[in-house]
């Protein structure tokens, strides 16, 4: 038997799966959308993987990052459990140790980590407003009509891309409806979109922050051929886009469950696992607590949300 | 008889109640401790784009109110906090509450001369000799606390069994708003000072290290940071803070010179409130070996957005992370523990190297 290690990664929009050997080949991977149901996206994703898997294999291993992170990481118990930002910068070190840049633009949230000599040396995520993340882009993309998937490729038709007011998800919109109703061509609006959210990016997530090649670029966003020819342009510098960009927070914290092993066997066998949450406000004081009860085969693993530690 | 009141901060709020119930003859509501509630009712009814700990102040006042509280107690500051009572009382007023509201500082500036005429102008019944006796006592009170704090701040996160440190301040305060006079006062700080000491802990000889810099309110208010040193310790960090009210009062004013001299490279003048002191501790924390600095703030807080970008600046010369946030009394909780997390491990990373 050889051993694997399972890394995944549940975002706002997708859900990421991979499992690595002990030399972080991918041996399979998974990348569907959450759909607002961690729980369920996660035994779907599970129950794909636990396909491709070959039976000479043996998870030794599994960690959990991601916004969903928590949940998840009590779901399949996992031995680690790990913030994105760690996690991407980890994998991305495992293929590109000499990083000096990442940039993530994910579904609601979009980060930048600045490495040095293979350590993180800094950090930002967008803090007011989900401006000029994937969301606001495929609702936009939704809006004119247009596949998601295509949208970076119409931009690239564009001579002459608008300027777009892109401080905030509302003005953007509107400032987009105006320059339709005006008679912007669409290819036009949709590279000036993309343009506005890499301005948008490096006036708020990259501010103050000095930007060094080689610069990894990652994220569902980065999957936009529009938005990396204006990185590209914008910051003079080489953008590299690596076709398993969009797995490397899994690829991540798949490489710190194998370093972190505690000599435990897993099964991907979740069919029989009850899980369950249950929601309750605490009226205990005046704070009134929302608080979150975790079940797992009925069984209660975990309570969260108490700010005095009552439960 | 008044019903006097006075918004809430960190464990302040026993000297202030035990100087308070000493030296006036009047009746003193202790305000309700700080709530989802309070912040509730503050951001209620406060202009949306000021700053946090005005809202939090407005709560607890209304919350006072509510109590029965007919007299309220503010104290101005070095920026916008300066016109805080003047604005609140108009809100209160505004809202039907029938209350005096006294502004102890006026021009960023405490005079004893001014807070005689003020309280005479309230008709605040106080005994003049008691006032000086238990002021004494209760500025003692504030530096024993102080020190007491500085103390657990770096060790908290090594305690061995969880909660001891807690538990042994919980009765020190306790007491403390029991005492008669400054020998008992002492002698009891004496007993705690020994017990926390000689609570064990247990910490690696080169543990992490983390300096917490920023708006006085918002790092002296842990419900305001939304507990970040607790979530710091639990991490096993030790942690240096310098804003306390002992400072505030009365080391300020005489290390303000030599803090400029200090960082006359980066700026020549004060910039309100505490900017000149973080700027002047973001270098003493690099250089000082600090494994980082965290910055916080209420949001929308001028004088600090004014230091960031020097802070960034001497960060980046020493090479030491720094993390900034911003609270507001809709900050997102996740969104603060995946930051943190991620500064930890970054901090942790670094050293391994």
């Amino acid at each position: 038997m050889k051993d694997a290690y399972l890394g995944v990664d549940i975002g706002s929009i997708s859900t990421k799966g991979v499992i690595i050997d002990d030399d972080n080949n991918i041996i399979t991977s998974s990348y569907i959308w959450t759909e607002g149901s961690p729980i369920k996206a996660v035994r779907k994703l599970i129950d794909i993987l636990k396909k491709d898997l070959p039976s000479n294999y043996q998870i030794k291993g599994i960690g959990t990052t991601g916004s969903a992170r928590k949940l998840i990481g009590l779901l399949l118990n996992a031995n680690i459990v790990k913030n994105e930002i760690t996690a991407h910068a980890v994998g991305t070190l495992t293929f590109y140790p000499d990083v000096r840049t990442i940039l993530e633009i994910g579904g609601q949230d979009s980060k930048i980590i600045l490495l040095k000599n293979g350590i993180i040396t800094n950090y930002a995520m967008n803090t007011l407003c989900a401006a000029g993340t994937g969301s606001f882009l495929s609702s936009q993309a939704k809006r004119l009509g247009l596949d998601v998937s295509e949208f970076g490729k119409y931009a690239l038709k564009s001579k002459n891309p608008v300027k777009i007011a892109a401080r905030c998800t509302v003005f953007a919109e509107s400032d987009l409806v105006h320059k339709a109703q005006v008679g912007y061509k669409v290819e036009d609006i949709v590279a000036g979109l993309c343009k506005s959210i890499v301005l948008n990016y490096l006036n708020n997530v990259g501010k103050g922050k000095k930007i060094e090649a080689p610069i990894i670029f990652q994220g569902g966003v980065s999957k936009n051929v529009g938005v990396i020819k204006y990185f590209k342009e914008i910051l003079g510098e080489d953008i590299i886009v690596d076709e398993n960009g969009h797995l490397m927070g899994a690829i991540g914290i798949a490489v710190l469950a194998r370093k972190n092993k505690i000599g435990k066997t897993y099964s991907l066998e979740l069919s029989d696992i009850a899980f369950d949450t249950k929601a309750f406000e605490c009226s205990g004081c005046p704070n009134n607590c929302e608080l979150l009860k975790i079940y797992r085969n009925n069984e209660l693993v975990d309570s969260w949300g108490s700010k005095c530690g009552k439960y | 008889m008044h019903k006097i009141s006075f918004p809430i901060m960190g464990d302040y709020n026993v000297p202030a109640n035990f100087l308070l119930n000493k030296a006036f003859k009047e009746e003193i509501i202790m305000p309700p401790p700080i709530t989802s509630k309070t912040i509730e009712l503050g951001t209620k009814y406060s202009p949306d784009f000021v700053c946090t700990p005005f809202k939090y102040t407005l709560g607890t006042m209304i919350e006072a109110i509510q109590k029965g509280a007919d007299t309220l107690i503010q104290m101005g500051g070095g920026c916008r906090y300066g016109y805080y009572g003047e604005v609140q009382a108009q809100i209160l007023k505004d809202l039907g509450y029938d209350v005096k509201l006294i502004n102890l500082v006026t021009k960023g500036k405490l005079s004893l001369r001014r807070i005689v005429k003020v309280l005479k102008q309230a008709d605040i019944k106080y005994s003049k000799l008691k006032a000086i006796y238990y002021g004494f006592i209760a500025i003692k009170m504030v530096k024993y606390m102080d020190i007491i704090d500085d103390y657990i701040r770096e060790n908290i996160g090594f305690e061995i069994k969880e909660g001891s440190f807690e538990a042994l301040k919980f009765n020190m305060l306790k007491e403390f708003s029991q005492v008669k006079n400054h020998h008992e006062l002492k002698k009891i700080y004496r007993y705690y000072q020994k017990e926390i000491t000689s609570v064990p802990i247990r910490k690696p000889d080169k543990p992490l290290k983390i300096g917490i810099i920023g708006e006085l309110y918002t790092i002296m208010e842990p419900f305001s940071n939304y507990y970040l040193e607790k979530q710091l310790a639990q991490n096993k960090i030790e942690i240096k803070r310098f804003t306390n009210v002992h400072y505030l009062l009365f080391e300020k004013q005489n290390k303000i010179k030599e803090y400029l001299k200090y960082v006359k490279k980066y700026i020549k003048y004060q910039l309100g409130a505490d900017g000149a002191d973080n700027v002047a501790r973001t270098k003493y924390l690099c250089e000082a070996g600090y494994d980082g600095i965290i910055h916080i703030k209420s949001s929308f807080c001028t004088p600090e957005i004014g230091v960031m970008p020097i802070i960034n600046k001497i960060a980046s010369e020493y090479e030491v992370p720094v993390l900034f946030f911003s609270f507001d009394a809709n900050t997102s909780e996740t969104g603060i523990k995946t930051r943190l997390e991620a500064f930890y491990d970054m901090l942790e990373m670094r050293r391994e190297k």
